[in-house]
């Protein structure tokens, strides 16, 4: 980068931005990490340090997409959006939007019951809907499956027939188990100890799935710290 | 006997309760030494739920629409980047193009890195072959909003370029234009996407998930409301291998089964002393 | 919302439209108030002398740089705020979460025993997925692979299938309730 003073040109050394940031980054990462020998004064600056930057940069996403976009240009730059006109409507959700922060203003606090009513009875209407269609109808259609199963050229098929089975038994003993409006004894007591036996399967599964996405996200980082931070150094 | 029972016990109990410092360093060694090594294993057979995936995205005809929904943050993205770039390369080397959106704030610049890097690799082009929509808040109103009209939701891109001046944006008004919807998510979106947009309307959605969260998605793909599912590193490393292309998932896989290795030889072994204890406590009762 | 579901009409169409329009609006509102939130948080912690204070003038110092940047200049590839996001943000979140494979180490060797029938069944399932999920359970055994995704296809989906269920059935019956006016405590404890 040159910049030119009184005639004479001046040569301004252009900082290699990218090795600064990779530089940053590593040694925030090892201040993180610096927290498995004891917590330390490292570790609490990263820590703030991510809070501040996280929302932050929360901020400026919904300032950039949903503020300017939704309700500045349509507004007051109603080409910026493509609109040939603009749309005063927006001034309703806007206003209704605003009321949360009604809670801070003494006497006028209880409308800030508006919004919460608007989000939360919206989220209930598509909920249940939702719940029923999405989950409940399909889920329950799935578990309708024949214990006598055939394979697709009509023959018997022995273990797509045990598979329904036990998925079968699995959902219904599950059910049992979380059915707590009666005491779990003789037959609802049986199904309720084979259920607790499913249940540990998938917790089993889960966990080790959960310790394979841990390890996933530790070989993330080791990943950086040499491919792109110490290697550079010496090859 | 009894001062040699005390001694063998105190040395059980002491390899029970060892300082998790050392658990530590040899965990950071077991991801460290592959890495650095650079060793490479097979990734074996990809299995059903990704495969399932594939020959979905395979079926599309060119000029078909994907949308991808960056529904991560860093925290997520050693598992799901390599998904994305993986499915990415499938697209668009069969001519389908991508719009992408997300419903977390680190989302769209995760999504611009890999969207452009592989762009790059097929002389794809801004505008015409992807777009990143970027972020807007309230996810379900947005699903059910996009169901009429994407452009008019949106406005703007994640650059701040109105709809008007992407061409790919004039094929794309709502689902009726998108042959399919992939998630990669680290948290239970795609269930949000199942339950509205699968179900109110008929939208193929498949998934790519953090390794968390791949147990909780098994029913949807046994009851077809999932097209598919990418589950963790393993997941990608799969779709890599079914694209023909091994890249960090695959280069990651090493280190993921020395770590699981050793893991499991933890636990055994915490389990041995804890069995080995617990019979000598017996025999002394 | 429950109504228009059921009516496939151009007029219950658009107050949808309009109405989904209005949340993405409103929630975005619900957001700033996090954030003042933390700014009161971190204020009070600043005007109390808090033996941590000097952390929350860091963290608010941060908050601020981001946020003028970012609204300043922009966001997009190639600007500050986006060089900040990618050397500040990335890293500390995704180190922040690298953490705890080293605790889940060390919890699983300190705390995983197999104490009782049902905490076995739930380690060999774990130990299955652990070794059938990388390359190394293959090199074991050949049917690995197959056999923890015969695992995963019938009793693990059975389970998750059954909590499905019960968590579904307890949405619609909460849901309800709210809509009916029966639970009125997100409106603030009465």
């Amino acid at each position: 980068m040159r910049s030119e003073s009184l005639g004479k040109e001046r040569i301004i050394p252009e900082i290699p931005w990218d090795r600064v940031g990779v530089w940053i980054a590593a040694l925030l990462t090892l201040c993180i990490y610096s927290f498995l020998y004891r917590d330390n004064v490292l570790y609490k600056i990263a820590e703030h340090l991510f809070v501040g930057v996280s929302l932050g940069w929360a901020l400026c996403v919904t300032y950039h997409q949903a503020i300017l976009p939704k309700m500045v240009y349509p507004v007051f730059m109603p080409a910026r959006v493509d609109l040939a006109r603009p749309d005063f409507v927006v001034a309703v959700p806007v206003l209704i939007g605003l009321l949360w922060f009604a809670r801070f203003i003494p006497g006028v606090g209880w409308l800030t019951r508006v919004p919460i009513a608007a989000v939360v009875g919206y989220g209930s209407g598509v909920g249940a809907t939702a719940a029923i269609h999405g989950n409940l109808l399909p889920q329950l259609r799935a578990t309708l499956l024949p214990v006598v199963a055939r394979s697709d050229s009509g023959a018997f098929d022995l273990w797509l027939s045990i598979g329904n089975a036990v998925l079968i038994v699995g959902v219904i003993c599950v059910l049992a188990y979380f059915y707590f409006s009666r005491e779990h004894r003789g037959v609802l007591g049986g199904m309720s100890r084979v259920g607790i036996y499913f249940l540990m399967l998938a917790f089993g599964a889960g966990f080790g799935y959960t310790v394979m996405a841990r390890i996933s996200l530790l070989i993330g980082r080791i990943d950086f710290l040499w491919l792109d931070w110490l290697r550079p150094l010496f090859y | 006997m009894e001062q040699r029972d005390a001694a063998q016990d105190g040395w059980l109990e002491r390899l029970q309760r060892i300082d998790r410092r050392y658990i530590f360093i040899l965990m950071a060694v077991a991801v460290i030494v592959p890495i650095v090594l650079g060793v490479r294993l097979p990734v074996g057979k990809p299995t059903r739920p990704v495969r399932l995936v594939y020959d979905k995205i395979d079926s599309l005809p060119a000029g078909s629409v994907v949308l991808m929904a960056y529904d991560f943050g860093p925290s997520s993205a050693p598992e799901l980047a390599p998904m994305a770039v993986a499915i990415l390369r499938h697209c668009f080397s069969r001519d389908i193009d991508v719009v992408a959106v997300s419903f977390y704030t680190a989302g769209p610049p995760l999504a611009q890195g890999v969207l452009d890097q592989v762009a790059k690799e097929f002389g794809k082009k801004y505008g015409e072959n992807y777009v990143n929509l970027g972020y807007l808040p309230g996810m379900v109103p947005l699903l059910i909003r996009m169901s009429t009209d994407i452009p008019g939701t949106y406005k703007q891109d994640y650059t701040r370029t109105r709809m008007s001046e992407l061409p790919l944006m004039s094929r794309v008004r709502s689902y009726d234009d998108i042959a399919l919807v992939v998630d990669l998510a680290s948290s239970d979106t795609p269930a949000i996407w199942i339950t509205v947009v699968n179900a109110r309307y008929q939208q193929e959605v498949a998934a790519g998930v953090t390794a968390v969260m791949a147990v909780d998605y098994y029913p949807y793909i046994q009851s077809r409301q999932l097209v598919g599912m990418l589950g963790g590193l393993k997941g990608a490393a799969e779709y890599e291998s079914l694209v023909g292309r091994p890249d960090e998932a695959t280069k990651r896989m090493p280190a993921q089964s020395f770590a699981h290795g050793l893991i499991i030889l933890l636990v055994l072994l915490g389990n041995t002393a804890y069995v080995i204890a617990r019979i000598r406590a017996r025999r002394r009762a | 919302m429950i109504v228009q579901f059921f009516v496939p009409n151009r007029l219950s169409e658009d107050a949808t439209e309009r109405a989904s329009d209005w949340l993405i609006i409103i929630g975005a509102f619900a957001f700033i108030l996090g954030v003042g939130s933390l700014i009161k948080t971190h204020g009070e912690r600043l005007r109390r002398r808090h033996p941590d204070w000097p952390y929350s003038l860091l963290a608010l110092a941060a908050f601020a740089g981001m946020s003028i940047v970012g609204v300043g200049w922009g966001i997009d590839p190639g600007k500050p705020a986006f060089w900040l996001f990618t050397n500040v943000y990335v890293p500390l979140d995704a180190t922040m979460f690298s953490l705890l494979a080293f605790f889940v180490a060390s919890a699983a060797y300190r705390t995983f025993r197999a104490r009782t029938p049902e905490a076995t069944v739930l380690l060999v399932a774990a130990v299955l997925i652990m070794l059938a999920r990388v390359p190394l359970g293959a090199f074991i055994y050949e049917g690995l692979p197959d056999l923890a995704e015969q695992v995963l296809i019938s009793p693990v989906t059975g389970a998750k299938r059954g909590i499905i269920l019960g968590i579904t059935l307890g949405v619609v019956a909460t849901s309800l309730r709210i809509i009916l006016g029966v639970e009125r405590a997100y409106l603030g404890g009465e």
